[in-house]
């Protein structure tokens, strides 16, 4: 096994953008990471994408886009993990340049969600669960997730005001983030104001449609070492499963495949949460990032929701989460937004974050969920040198 | 989900016919072959009696398509007395007092329709216990 490094990054602006199609999108990030890497070819493109056929009417991407941007002729392929895509299709980048067989691949993540009316892409978000016995009752996405909050606050007496903390510090971040959908801070009145999507989740829990595209190069370090000082190595990666309907979990507030991931990741790495610098963590809902900080070890059971409360998840704080705004107000455009979350530990890791710098980052880590924790895919990046 | 689909699963839908796994007696549903709890072959039917408590509860007022002349409308996950968690909606009750710890039962109502000429999709939902009339 080889190291493997990010040589190139490029991101479009998230949000709804009414004059490209999903192909322009994707073909600017892929063109934006390919300039930053100072490269004209690759070996492999990988897409990361969830509904381009639901609500595109498009399949086949990877050679769709592969030949738009002027890559024709490339293995390239489609990965979709639902909202995991993004990152599951990094992880397959990774595989191929550590294992030795390919040199240079570029990953990109796109989704294009406002091409159709908004109950058509609440079904098709939907598609991330279980057809046969959670989506038929007339679930959606949101509601999975409601399912799990109100569990939450009913077993650790928590209150939904509690959860403030994670849409105010994202929208916080996503202020200074040219790239970010929602580029304005929200205010704890706000928080408790906003509509009701599926109680106890309201607007400011969640997490926005959007459309977006974002790109990474990978190579192998000790190539990347050579033309790109301001490279950085991926030291851990990891993907794990859990059943796909929460109905079928042992204990539905744990989300195991979380934790298998982020262990393994960390295994991988050689460290612990302790060494970890920033988290761009799977805000999809508020609930999310909650689960998410306590199954990769940075908080108890139960006690996630006060990292935010405490203010330690702000960019000076113990563990610093969605830097850059993350899903709640960067947006989310589903199958992008593990890519996005890369885009953004490496500028991190680079220190070009600008205002949204955390201070002294060596080491970041990414962790991007698939339906309502099904698919859970972490990564460890450091800085070189 | 296209008619082939939803025909298949007319025992699930209608009777909560789930398996039971040969090993350690776990009690499945849905149905799988394979027992998550031991990873033994788990083939013999095994007939849910409905009864069960409300584990936790959301209410939708953004729904799907095909369910939005329903919203707003309470949906579930429903511990079974024999042990899994099932999702579904809860009906016969105003989404205001349903509680979790909620005693439910299941009943068989219409889900969705596709259309003024298409399938129209039967299945369970759970409605709080009907409690005994006081003068029966």
């Amino acid at each position: 096994m080889r190291d493997v490094s990010i040589i190139g990054i490029g991101q479009t602006e998230v949000g709804e953008h009414w004059g490209k199609s999903l192909r322009h999108l994707a073909g600017d990030a892929v063109l934006a990471a390919m300039r930053d890497a100072g490269i004209e070819r690759a070996d492999a493109l990988y897409v990361g994408n969830m509904l381009s056929g639901e609500l595109n009417g498009q399949e086949h991407l990877g050679a769709l886009i592969a030949d738009f941007v002027g890559l024709r002729g490339v293995e390239a392929v489609k990965i979709e993990a639902a909202c995991g895509s993004g990152a599951a299709a990094v992880r397959m980048g990774y595989l191929a340049v550590a294992s030795g067989l390919l040199d240079v691949v570029i990953v990109v993540g796109v989704e294009k969600m406002t091409d159709q009316k908004g109950a058509v892409t609440t079904a098709g978000l939907a598609m991330a669960a279980d057809a046969e016995y959670e989506v038929v009752n007339g679930i959606s996405f949101v509601s999975l997730n409601a399912l799990l909050m109100q569990r939450y606050m009913h077993e650790y007496g928590v209150q939904h005001e509690d959860f403030a903390g994670f849409p105010i510090n994202a929208h916080k971040n996503a202020a200074t983030n040219p790239y970010a959908m929602f580029r304005k801070p929200i205010s704890l009145e706000t928080f408790k104001r906003a509509r009701m999507v599926a109680a106890p989740i309201n607007l400011m829990d969640s997490s926005p449609v959007a459309d977006g595209a974002a790109a990474v190069v990978l190579a192998p370090s000790e190539v990347a070492r050579r033309f790109q000082p301001a490279s950085v190595r991926i030291i851990g990666s990891a993907n794990a499963t859990d059943s796909l309907a929460v109905h079928d979990r042992r204990d539905p507030l744990f989300l195991s495949a979380a934790a298998l991931s982020a262990q393994k990741a960390y295994r991988q790495a050689g460290i612990g949460p302790n060494d970890v610098d920033f988290f761009e963590l799977h805000d999809a809902f508020s609930i999310t990032a909650a689960l998410s900080l306590e199954a990769a070890g940075f908080a108890e059971r139960g006690r996630g929701v006060y990292l935010a409360k405490d203010g330690e998840i702000a960019l000076d704080g113990r563990i610093p989460i969605c830097t850059f705004g993350g899903l709640k107000a960067r947006g989310h455009p589903v199958g992008a937004t593990g890519v996005y979350q890369i885009v953004e530990a490496v500028l991190q890791l680079r220190h070009l974050a600008g205002p949204n710098q955390v201070k002294n980052a060596r080491i970041g880590m990414t962790q991007n969920i698939g339906g309502s924790g099904a698919t859970v895919i972490t990564h460890i990046l450091a800085a070189e040198g | 989900m296209a008619i082939p689909q939803n025909w298949r699963l007319q025992h699930q839908r209608y009777r909560l016919t789930g398996e039971v796994c040969h090993t350690c007696g776990a009690k499945l549903f849905p149905p799988r072959d394979v027992c998550p709890e031991c990873a033994k072959p788990a083939y013999e039917p095994f007939q849910f009696a409905g009864k069960g408590e409300v584990y936790s509860f959301t209410v939708l007022s953004d729904a799907p398509a095909g369910y939005e002349a329903y919203e707003p409308y309470p949906v579930a996950l429903v511990k079974l007395q024999e042990g899994p968690l099932v999702t579904a909606q809860l009906t016969d009750v105003d989404p205001q007092d349903v509680r979790i710890g909620m005693p439910v039962e299941m009943v068989t109502r219409k889900l969705t329709e596709d259309g003024d000429d298409g399938l129209i999709v039967y299945g369970y939902k759970f409605r709080p216990v009907l409690k005994a009339a006081a003068n029966g």
